[in-house]
């Protein structure tokens, strides 16, 4: 049976080919985390860690997954025991109504992954050198994650605190 | 969405076949497509997945590079050789769209991408383009994005993608396998976008079932690259005008001035009279303003567009002075 795995869990491949895998996470999977936002992969709030990549899991068929790996914020960490970047979250107040919240976190899980393997953006300055976590550089990076409630400076200030951490 | 039949390709000769079929479309990213397709504006029979089919590599080949079709918009913008030898690459691809898009957008992909025309994605108003006849409710209508250079009576919409700019800077070409595999041709990027003429439905030069396998960058070119991108807000939105530029100057004159233009046409546009001009020339102010002339002759706004064309003469202007060190 073609499965997708999902936070380590295997789940079918569904049968319908219109399924995207937002909705497979969410309807299939009991995943409520993810959420929809505009559907239209302009807002972010699905964002997915697809084996390593973040993507928009609105913009993707589930039938297309058969096999891949995907963690979602239901994998970074628990009320008891939150992850790193949920912590700083939390701390530095980095959301409002908390819908984009999901999305924001993945990202910027990702964001934190993708500094470390060099992967430049369009702030970078020099394309040659490793690029380095400044602000601009997180607000460049986290573009494609809205939030509605405008609570950017502080998200901003959580990746900071985890990047300069982690560091 | 409406319902359609979903073929994994194993093979790309099978991928050509499963296309060549009516109403039938490949997928790879999908990033465009599924939008499309969650508006109706796209309503495949079937879809043909081609994303599994061994085409990601980005390597050596020659003097230049192949860069594999389903080669990811990320892993182009990102690897060693492209940051180094065609920065303009690399500075196109991540001036567009979001990380997580360009995680998924394919090279192959992104070059097929259609328009962003706001009546071409509303089934409810006239696109020729969408539905041939219909009319174009963007002429007379709400014009912002569309383009200023190449239109006609059908069409005015703009090509929307960053990356196939540069390319068209660098002159690259694309290689495209006919239905059913055999020989490849190769068609270089400046011709691979139509102009939109009274057939606005093709965007392009793909004939049914064909496939694009690579993208094949020249050997380096050199000299002073720069992509120069004009948006409503400053990161996730499609340019009204981008310039990528090419410039290499020896003993005080351009030797090479490769330039090309996003936001202002139907294509990635580029006239080949502006390197004529400017090669052998001194670059000045007053040269880089014929060049914007030279350009802009022909340009024809449509109200709310006609901005576009005060707008794509300053952008000219201002990156050949970044490029030159000539005081804008």
């Amino acid at each position: 049976m073609p499965t997708i795995t999902i936070n380590s869990h295997a789940y079918q491949v569904p049968n319908d080919p219109r399924v995207s895998l937002l909705d497979l996470l969410r309807r299939d999977a009991g995943l409520t985390g993810t959420k929809k936002g505009c559907d239209h992969g302009q807002c972010g709030a699905c964002t997915v860690i697809v084996n390593g990549q973040r993507i928009n899991s609105c913009l993707t068929l589930a039938v297309m997954h058969e096999g891949d790996d995907v963690r979602t914020v239901e994998d970074m960490g628990t009320p008891e025991d939150l992850s790193p970047l949920q912590r700083a979250f939390v701390e530095h107040d980095a959301y409002q109504c908390g819908y984009c919240t999901p999305g924001q976190l993945c990202s910027a899980k990702a964001l934190l992954d993708e500094i470390a393997a060099g992967l430049p953006s369009d702030a970078t300055d020099d394309l040659e050198a490793a690029p380095t976590l400044s602000g601009e550089e997180i607000r460049e990076r986290m573009s494609g994650n809205l939030c509605r409630c405008g609570a950017y400076a502080n998200i901003v200030a959580a990746i900071s605190e985890v990047a300069e951490a982690q560091a | 969405m409406k319902t359609f039949d979903y073929h994994r390709a194993e093979r790309l000769e099978h991928a050509g076949q499963l296309v060549a079929e009516d109403d039938a479309m490949a997928i790879a990213g999908g990033t465009n497509l599924i939008d499309l397709m969650k508006l109706q504006v796209e309503t495949p029979r079937t879809v043909v997945d081609i994303s599994r089919l061994p085409m990601a590599q980005i390597e050596k080949e020659g003097d230049g590079m192949r860069l594999g079709a389903l080669s990811s918009n990320t892993a182009v913008a990102s690897h060693p050789d492209v940051r180094r030898n065609y920065p303009v690459l690399s500075r196109a691809i991540l001036a567009g769209a979001t990380q997580q898009l360009r995680n998924k957008a394919t090279t192959g992909g992104n070059l097929c991408q259609r328009t962003r025309c706001y009546y071409f994605t509303d089934t409810d108003q006239p696109c020729n383009k969408r539905e041939p006849g219909s009319g174009c409710g963007a002429i007379d209508g709400i014009a912002r994005l569309h383009a200023v250079l190449g239109t006609s009576a059908s069409c005015i919409a703009t090509y929307p993608g960053d990356m196939a700019v540069a390319l068209a800077a660098l002159d690259a070409r694309v290689e495209i396998v006919p239905e059913g595999g055999g020989a490849a041709r190769t068609v270089p990027v400046r011709d691979f976008h139509r102009l939109p003429g009274d057939t606005p439905e093709r965007d392009n030069v793909l004939e049914p079932g064909e496939i694009i396998t690579a993208v094949l960058l020249p050997a380096p070119v050199g000299g002073t690259q720069r992509y120069r991108k004009v948006r409503e807000r400053s990161s996730y939105a499609f340019a009204l005008c981008s310039v990528a530029a090419v410039i290499e100057i020896a003993e005080s004159r351009f030797t090479r001035a490769d330039l090309a233009f996003g936001g202002l046409a139907h294509k990635p546009w580029h006239d080949p009279r502006l390197a004529d001009l400017l090669v052998g020339s001194e670059p000045s102010r007053a040269l880089f303003d014929k060049a914007a002339d030279l350009l802009l002759e022909d340009a024809q706004g449509y109200g709310e567009n006609d901005f576009k064309i005060p707008l794509a003469r300053r952008t000219l202007i201002a990156t050949l002075c970044e490029a030159t060190g000539v005081k804008p």
